[in-house]
């Protein structure tokens, strides 16, 4: 197979510096809005500026412009050199970068204008989500046409998942967005009513089981054992957790309805996946982990295999604490609550954020052919700030939303509520304090990391081409 | 058939996809493919640095 002598590396380099980018803007929005509902004046009464609009902002921008740049970056590096191959369609792999900066953008102006169809985590209106879709289409022509293009006989297990994560939020995407149009910046879905909720969070949750996890995950299993310098653990524990994985997550999504008028079986059936999804997560995590079996020396050491340990460990805490979130009677008292944002910056921040930081570090000096970061003990400076921040984090919303929880439930004996919304608010603030604090810490190890990516870009040397690797 | 059956029958078929899947994954047969699939990531360019097997 006759091929470009070397990878195509330039869309990985943009990728990989927008990802700092727009981690720094979408965390300095989540600061914001975490300010604002302690210090609610900080929307200046002005309506872009107001939390409902920068909410999703802040929601779009972490998980797609920050998550989804990562994954771009990683996953064009990753099936080149699985492969032994170059990009297949090089030029359609720039559009999908200028085509998913273009979206960035157009979100960036939108939602604070307070254009959106109101879906949580697919709130962008129409025109930009069919640039989503074409986008979305093109990754996935020059990701299959560079496994098709391959020179070696195996497909390594994390373009699996990759593969996964790319065919299915396509789908996801392009079902949850069906929509009528009624103007440029006014769309309504084609579904209603429960239908509507029941199709959202099918979508919802799978953009965490797909774009927030099985994307991350084909991360792990390349950038794992990449900076341990060992193969996986057990590769066939890998092939299982992968056809578990992707099997069981689809149908987890009606945990969100818990108590609403979504039937109870299906309900149930939510909950039950929900559970089950424990087996195939925590396979997952113990077989990255185990990968640094025999070598555990190297954590003393080396503090980019910190961020990816650590990273596994924050996956195994909340995807533990996900299926037992789901339990109807656990649900009762956990949902409307900040147990749940606890919940999701555990996952948001401590795994993915974490993994894709401890990949950034490993990718971007080969990249920009540098041997290792400018600075090793900044590294370990991020890795201590954000370690230090998201459980000051999660520890505040997890207490936070227990006791929002056992207040709202809380009764008389005459049956009348004991609390009142705004008492259980008050009693919040404290914990919003420390939780603004924890967020502050995430926030300013992405400028310690900022700082240490541009001096390792700086540092001197042309970057050269890396030329393809003959296969073993 | 009654909706029971059929979702015992699905839920029994799903169990034998699964155990089969365990059983092909953990089977002699692959595993010297999975071995060579597993080195994958490792491999890197060595014309500047030889490993420690000299390569």
């Amino acid at each position: 197979m006759e091929s470009a002598k070397t990878y195509s590396d330039t869309v990985v380099r943009q990728f990989a510096i927008v990802t700092i980018l727009w981690g720094i803007v979408g965390m300095t929005v989540g600061l914001w809005i975490a300010a604002q509902l302690l210090w609610p004046v900080l929307n200046f009464d002005i309506s872009w500026l107001s939390y409902g609009r920068l909410r999703p902002l802040h929601t779009n921008a972490v998980i797609f412009a920050f998550g989804g740049s990562a994954l771009f970056a990683t996953s064009y590096y990753v099936v080149q050199r699985t492969c032994h191959v170059s990009l297949f369609l090089p030029r359609l792999a720039a559009f999908t970068f200028w085509g998913w900066q273009t979206v960035i953008v157009l979100a960036a102006v939108t939602l604070p204008l307070g254009l959106t169809q109101g879906k949580e985590y697919a709130e962008l209106e129409w025109p930009i989500d069919l640039l989503i879709a074409a986008v979305w289409i093109a990754y996935g022509v020059v990701f299959f046409g560079t496994l098709a293009t391959r020179r070696v006989k195996h497909i390594y297990v994390a373009n699996w998942f990759y593969a996964a994560f790319i065919i299915t939020v396509a789908l996801l995407h392009i079902v949850n967005s069906l929509a009528i149009p009624v103007s440029v910046g006014k769309s309504y879905p084609i579904y209603s009513g429960t239908v509507d909720a029941m199709v959202q969070w099918w979508y919802g949750h799978n953009a965490v089981g797909f774009f927030l996890t099985a994307g991350f995950l084909g991360i792990m299993y390349y950038f794992v054992p990449k900076q341990a310098q060992r193969p996986i653990y057990s590769y066939r524990l890998s092939v299982v957790h992968f056809w578990a994985l992707i099997s069981i997550y689809m149908w987890a999504g009606p945990h969100h309805l818990h108590y609403t008028t979504l039937p109870d079986w299906a309900q149930s059936i939510g909950m039950v996946f929900s559970l089950m999804l424990l087996a195939p997560s925590w396979g997952g995590m113990i077989n990255g982990i185990m990968t640094l079996s025999g070598a555990w020396h190297k954590l003393r050491t080396d503090p980019i295999l910190k961020f990816m340990i650590v990273s596994l460990s924050f996956y195994g805490m909340s995807t533990f604490e996900g299926p037992m979130m789901s339990i109807r009677t656990v649900n009762a008292l956990s949902h409307y609550t900040d147990w749940t944002i606890g919940h999701v910056h555990s996952g948001a921040l401590g795994w993915v954020a974490m993994i894709s930081v401890g990949a950034l570090y490993n990718l971007i000096p080969r990249v920009f052919g540098r041997d290792k970061m400018y600075s090793t003990p900044l590294i370990d400076v991020h890795f201590w700030t954000t370690t230090i921040g998201i459980v000051l984090y999660i520890a505040s919303m997890w207490i936070a939303g227990v006791m929002q929880g056992l207040m709202w439930r809380s009764v008389n004996d005459d049956g009348t509520l004991t609390y009142s919304f705004v008492e259980s608010l008050e009693a919040t603030y404290p914990f919003y304090a420390v939780r603004l604090l924890g967020g502050a810490l995430v926030l300013s190890g992405m400028f310690v990391m900022a700082y240490n990516v541009w001096k390792t870009v700086e540092m001197g040397r042309r970057i050269e081409a890396v030329p393809v690797l003959e296969p073993a | 058939m009654d909706i029971n059956t059929f979702r015992g029958i699905m839920t029994l078929l799903l169990m034998v996809l699964f155990i089969g899947l365990v059983f092909w994954a953990y089977s002699r047969r692959r595993k010297t493919d999975f071995n060579e699939a597993s080195q994958l990531p490792l491999e890197e360019h060595t014309t500047q640095i030889p490993d420690e097997r000299g390569n």
